[in-house]
């Protein structure tokens, strides 16, 4: 099917944009990389009298990194930030999860911010935002303002940014040394939407024995409406590598009773609970029994 | 701007470039009226020739370049990012024609399938490799594989059948099953370096030393 009309606007600044999201807000739609927005406009789901496409704004298509954060600008697609060295070397997780982002193909043009807007529960970086304790910085005509992640992913589907606000950055949190991380997922093919997916850090302290385990905390995908931050330190905190196979029960209460999957024709809500059971069980081992590498893929 | 363009032709800058609209009518599935749409001017560049549409901002690419400009080499199947079809380079990167508008497009480098044949008409590589494999039935997808290996083979001049696999996974094909796409991936490789081994697609030959791949 074809979007229904509607006035085209593409902007040559970020003025320009914040006046038209000004103007026009409740009535029209941001286009990014379009890889959400236009199969809606085609399906005719939403039909906005406006669009602005940012695609010719400059200095929204930065990756930064400093001692704390990776901040990805507005207009950085998945390919890039999947490719951009520094940016993985400061936040593993980052590349880690992107490899999960639908097909290359679409990673082109998918933009990183643009994924996290769509606020989609089946989304990677969605999740990762939220296990990195990230946030979202906004601009609007009126101001700027920041929402951590806790406070932008509202429900499914559903972000904080309000209708005449443009969002400018993702900023994503760094890991304190030591910290391994991990994601996997479970799709019917490669590329496509997770049945169910977990992110991982983990904490480590060395020792004899594989050493102990500090902390570890696990976001979701697929499988929660929102993707909130599953602690899991209180379960596994300071229990030595070793001792891991013996909190296996622990962790999988913890898990099961924090996701909430919603089946569908593609899996019923039990298989993706146990999914993601299974998976954080596996992902939580493999880190933990990785000595040689930080980083996990 | 007010919410009812005027029926006056109006001008603006898009990407730089000063552009005219002109009002035209459509129907608004609102109130079942119809209102004028208005035209944009796109200049796109389409395998190495500057092109020129003026097309509403709701053009799809994949429309752009099939109906505006009557290339129909660009297939399109699901219209939702899914199948493939209508993939075309911009740029150099493979990107779904069907999720972008051609607005968007303007000032890029646009390459479909009619743009990977050498430039004297014969097959490219990966066109040849399709032939030779039997990678092809009714060619429906055709198209859109053409171009996203086109652009894989770029990135990765050797792939393994396993990293071809992986290489075509955003791409569907109702006829095929897959396996002699994956065949005529390697031997696009293959064509690609250089090598030329027996055309059956059967017949992998060894990989070159590092001596043969110096020369
Ligand atoms: C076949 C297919 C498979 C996919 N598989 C996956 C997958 O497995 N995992 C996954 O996570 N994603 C997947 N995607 C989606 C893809 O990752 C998109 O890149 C992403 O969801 C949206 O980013 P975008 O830049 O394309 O945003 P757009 O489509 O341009 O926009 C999406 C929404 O966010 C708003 N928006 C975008 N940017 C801004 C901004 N800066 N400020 C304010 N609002 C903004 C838009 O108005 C719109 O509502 C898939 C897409 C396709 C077509
Ligand atoms: S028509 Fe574009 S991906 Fe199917
Ligand atoms: S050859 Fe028929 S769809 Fe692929």
């Amino acid at each position: 099917m074809k979007p229904a009309p509607f006035t085209y606007h593409a902007p040559a600044d970020l003025d320009q944009t914040l006046a038209l999201l000004a103007e026009y807000g409740p009535v029209a739609k941001v286009l990014a990389g379009g890889q959400s927005l236009v199969p809606v406009l085609n399906m005719r789901l939403a039909n906005p009298a406006h669009l602005i496409d940012i695609n010719n704004v400059p200095g929204l298509d930065a990756v930064v990194t400093d001692d704390d954060t990776v901040r990805v600008g507005a207009l950085v697609r998945h390919a890039h930030l999947l490719s951009h060295s520094a940016a993985r070397t400061a936040q593993p997780l980052l590349r880690q999860a992107l490899q999960w982002v639908a097909h290359p193909v679409i990673r082109n043009r998918g933009t990183t911010l643009g994924s996290i807007v769509h606020a989609d529960p089946s989304g990677e970086m969605p999740a990762v935002l939220a296990l990195t304790d990230g946030r979202v910085r906004l601009r609007s005509a009126g101001g700027a303002r920041e929402v951590p992640a806790a406070e932008f992913f509202v429900g499914p589907m559903e972000s904080a940014i309000a209708d005449d606000e443009l969002a400018v950055e993702a900023v994503f949190g760094r890991f304190p040394a030591g910290t391994r991380t991990g994601f996997t997922e479970t799709a019917r093919r490669h590329g496509d939407y997770a049945l169910a997916g977990v992110a991982l850090a983990v904490g480590l302290d060395d020792g004899p024995d594989g050493g102990t385990m500090t902390s570890a905390r696990a976001s979701f995908v697929s499988v929660t409406d929102v993707p909130d931050v599953l602690d899991l330190t209180p379960v596994v905190g300071g229990a030595a590598v070793a001792d891991l196979a013996d909190l296996a029960d622990a962790v999988s209460e913890a898990v099961a009773t924090h996701v909430d999957p919603v089946g569908d024709i593609h899996a019923s809500a039990d298989y993706r609970r146990h999914l993601a059971v299974v998976q954080t069980q596996r992902l939580l081992s493999t880190l933990v029994g990785a000595t040689a590498e930080e980083e996990i893929a | 701007m007010s919410s009812t363009p005027d029926a006056q032709p109006e001008a603006r800058t898009v990407r730089g470039t000063v552009v005219t609209t002109v009002p035209r009518a459509s129907f608004d599935p609102a109130d079942g009226s119809a209102r004028p749409e208005e035209l944009i001017d796109v200049y796109l560049r389409v395998n190495g020739a500057e092109r020129h549409a003026r097309v509403p901002g709701r053009r799809l690419l994949s429309d752009a370049l099939r109906h505006d400009l009557g290339l129909t080499g660009t297939h399109v199947g699901c219209e939702h990012g899914v199948c493939g079809a209508c993939t075309v380079l911009l740029d150099g990167q493979p990107v779904r024609a069907c999720l972008m508008f051609a607005a968007t497009a303007q000032g890029h480098e646009i390459t479909t399938v009619e743009g990977l044949s050498t430039p004297d008409g014969e097959l490219g590589p990966v066109q040849q490799a399709f032939v030779e494999c039997h990678g092809l039935q009714c060619g429906f997808c055709t198209p859109g594989f053409l171009t996203t290996i086109t652009a894989y083979l770029d990135e990765n001049p050797d792939p393994t059948p396993e990293e071809a696999r992986e290489a075509i996974a955003g791409n569907l094909c109702r006829c095929t099953g897959y396996q002699n796409i994956v065949k005529a991936v390697c031997r696009a490789a293959e064509l690609r370096r250089g090598d030329d081994p027996a055309p059956d697609g059967t017949q992998t030959p060894p990989a070159p030393t590092q001596e043969e791949e110096q020369r």
